[in-house]
């Protein structure tokens, strides 16, 4: 579903030239579970922001879901965001003055759905993510797990086909890290490809394929089969 | 986006920033307040002077002496002329000219009025009968002057209700003799009810026939003559008669001007009308400042709210939804403060109303309107930049700032 191939991007930063992308090229499969690691600034966020259609890389291609995405305009871009794509960040990015029913509930109201259909829906997810008492917390009453919890709510109500995950356990204790890491793989045993970029390596090693990234390239690409052997992924 | 949702979402961000919100509702409000309040000062001024001029009734004609040109200045209220006009003049215009059923020749002063003890400085009169019905004034106990030759002086008065009152009291007014100067005059009639006319409260004054105001101030000329148009003649064509005739009797010489109530009016209406719209206009400047003060805060919630706004794109909102969203509470709070503005300013007016019965102040509707247009339409035009600029955001860059 997701095909990039010679991508690169570049930051100036004053006279110095970062190559937070060099030549990177990744191929996902409808329901795959992938790690993202490596160290800081080996440009996981930045692969990760150019999947989401959040950033343009400089050149190279991209494919998703076989459409070519460089000749989307930014309108476009947003539809195929609003429809495929579900965004979990480190620090939650919840709207403080917003209910945690509301935060989940936005990308919907944010859509024209009918007041109607979103309560359902709403409740639903509400109910699965173990937050079904908390809907009329704000998020500063909710605890960091609770927080994740209803940013993942939001980033899965428009039944994307894929979600980015950009260190989401960071911000996290262990045990509600492992509580979000483990609704996440719920999500992806559903059938919705997950895609996670993390510097925990517990977390990492529970993906079924791990890429590792360095200076904006990718170091190596494994996959696991059920064995625990790890062979080259593609 | 439903538009309930719009304005729930817009609602809470504005109560979020509540001291910013409340400061643009003031400044807005203060706006719309004061073109309603002035609008309504102007359209008060101007039913005011049309009030007076109903007073008059269409079908009566005003000569003054003097030659003025009316057309497009102000109509002239007093004249110095070269040559006065006359009660002759007056007499033979009530014989000659067909179309003029009534004359009242005017002359105005100031003098003591006593009664026994009591004595008050008020406005003296000099006129006929006909005065009274071409003002509309009623007689309210006794009568009006006998049928009498305009130069025919005698020492009758009537007396407005006030005087009436201050030299009276509850007394009997009628029949009894009063002092003006040096003259003595039986008092006829006392007019019913008030009656402000240009400024004058004519229930404080004293009517008397004409020669014999004339020999109260010693004086030949007379202030102006009102004449009153038969039912089926045109007010124009009498005007002109009018003219005709006055030029044969000053030698060929026309020194007077006529002026029908229909032109002075639209003359005032003009008028008043422009400086209501410029009264209006000055008050729409406030609006403006509004208009800087909404761009100002709609760039700091931008500026705040960058984070929220790469949240926004990221989960697929596209551009123009969220230059909406910004914009919106623009025009919200500009609804909002418009409706404080219009129901601030109705107060005040509603005050004014009370402290000066007699002007009819109200703000004309298309004050209301105009004002609530140019409150929105401010609130669009300068937030419309700041939301922009939101809408404009590169979704990565608006996320990573926090
Ligand atoms: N907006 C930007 N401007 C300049 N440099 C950037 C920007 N975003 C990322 N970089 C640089 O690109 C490199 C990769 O960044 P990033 O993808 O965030 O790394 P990671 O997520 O792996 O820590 C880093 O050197 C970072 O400093
Ligand atoms: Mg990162």
């Amino acid at each position: 579903m997701i095909n990039i191939k010679g991508v690169n991007k570049t930051f100036v930063l004053g006279d110095s030239v970062v190559h937070a992308l060099n030549d990177v090229s990744l191929d996902i499969e409808q329901g795959e579970y992938l790690s993202v690691m490596g160290p800081s600034g080996s440009g996981k966020s930045t692969l990760l922001n150019m999947l989401g259609l959040l950033d343009r890389p400089d050149n190279g291609q991209y494919l998703l879901n076989g459409i070519d995405t460089f000749s989307l305009d930014e309108n476009e871009r947003a539809r195929v965001r609003r429809q495929e794509i579900g965004f979990v960040f480190q620090s939650y990015h919840l709207i403080n003055r917003l209910t945690a029913w509301e935060n989940v509930e936005m990308p919907m109201m944010l859509s024209g759905v009918a007041p109607r259909e979103r309560k359902p829906k709403v409740e639903n997810i509400l109910e699965k993510l173990g937050l079904a008492r908390r809907g009329h917390h704000l998020p500063n009453q909710l605890s960091g797990g609770e927080r994740q919890r209803v940013a993942i709510g939001r980033s899965i109500i428009m039944e994307p086909s894929i979600l980015l995950a950009d260190e989401p356990t960071g911000n996290l204790d262990s045990k509600s890290g492992m509580e979000v890491t483990e609704i996440l793989e719920g999500l992806n045993r559903d059938g919705l490809t997950l895609l996670v970029v993390t510097h925990d390596n517990v977390m990492g090693d529970r993906a079924q394929r791990h890429v590792r990234m360095r200076d904006g390239a990718i170091e190596s690409d494994h996959r696991h089969d059920e064995t625990g052997r790890e062979h080259a992924a593609g | 986006m439903r538009p309930v949702d719009l304005v729930k979402f817009t609602f809470l961000a504005l109560r979020r920033q509540r001291f910013r919100s409340l400061m643009l509702l003031v400044a807005v409000g203060l706006g719309v307040s004061s073109v309603v309040v002035l609008t309504a000062l102007g359209e008060g001024a101007r039913l005011y002077v049309l009030g007076e001029f109903a007073n008059l009734g269409k079908d009566t004609v005003i000569m003054l002496p003097g030659r003025k040109e009316t057309s497009g200045g102000m109509p002239p209220m007093t004249g110095t002329a070269a040559r006065p006009l006359t009660l002759h003049d007056a007499d033979v215009l009530a014989r000659t000219v067909p179309g003029v059923t009534q004359v009242a020749p005017m002359v105005m002063g100031n003098g003591p009025v006593s009664f026994k003890s009591r004595e008050r400085d008020s406005i003296v009169i000099g006129t006929t009968g006909a005065f009274f019905t071409m003002r509309f004034m009623e007689i309210g106990q006794g009568s009006n002057f006998p049928e009498m030759g305009v130069d025919e002086g005698r020492p009758v008065a009537i007396i407005g209700q006030k005087l009436k009152q201050e030299l009276f009291g509850s007394t009997r007014a009628v029949g009894q003799w009063i002092r003006l100067r040096d003259y003595r005059y039986r008092v006829i009639g006392v007019l019913a009810g008030t009656g402000d006319s240009f400024g004058l409260d004519l229930s404080e004054a004293i009517f008397i026939p004409v020669a014999s105001a004339q020999t109260v101030f010693n004086i030949h000329g007379l202030l102006r003559i009102m004449l009153k148009v038969g039912e089926h003649y045109s007010v124009e064509d009498v005007k002109s008669r009018v003219e005709r005739r006055m030029t044969e009797l000053h030698d060929g010489d026309l020194d007077v001007t006529v002026i029908s109530p229909d032109a002075m009016l639209s003359t005032f209406d003009d008028i008043i009308s422009v400086m209501t719209l410029g009264v209006g206009g000055i008050a729409g400047i406030s609006l403006l400042v509004a208009g800087i003060l909404v761009m100002n805060v709609t760039l700091m919630s931008v500026k705040q709210r960058t984070a929220e706004i790469g949240l926004l794109k990221a989960i697929g909102a596209p551009a123009a939804q969220v230059r909406l969203l910004f914009l919106s509470e623009a025009i919200l709070i500009s609804i909002a403060g418009a409706l404080a503005g219009i129901v601030a300013g109705a107060l005040l007016v509603y005050t004014g109303r009370q402290l000066a019965p007699d002007v009819p102040f109200t703000t004309p509707a298309w004050a209301l309107l105009a004002s609530l247009v140019l409150a929105i339409g401010t609130a669009l035009l300068f937030a419309w930049l700041p939301a922009q600029q939101a809408a404009e955001m590169e979704p990565v860059d608006a996320l990573g700032r926090k």
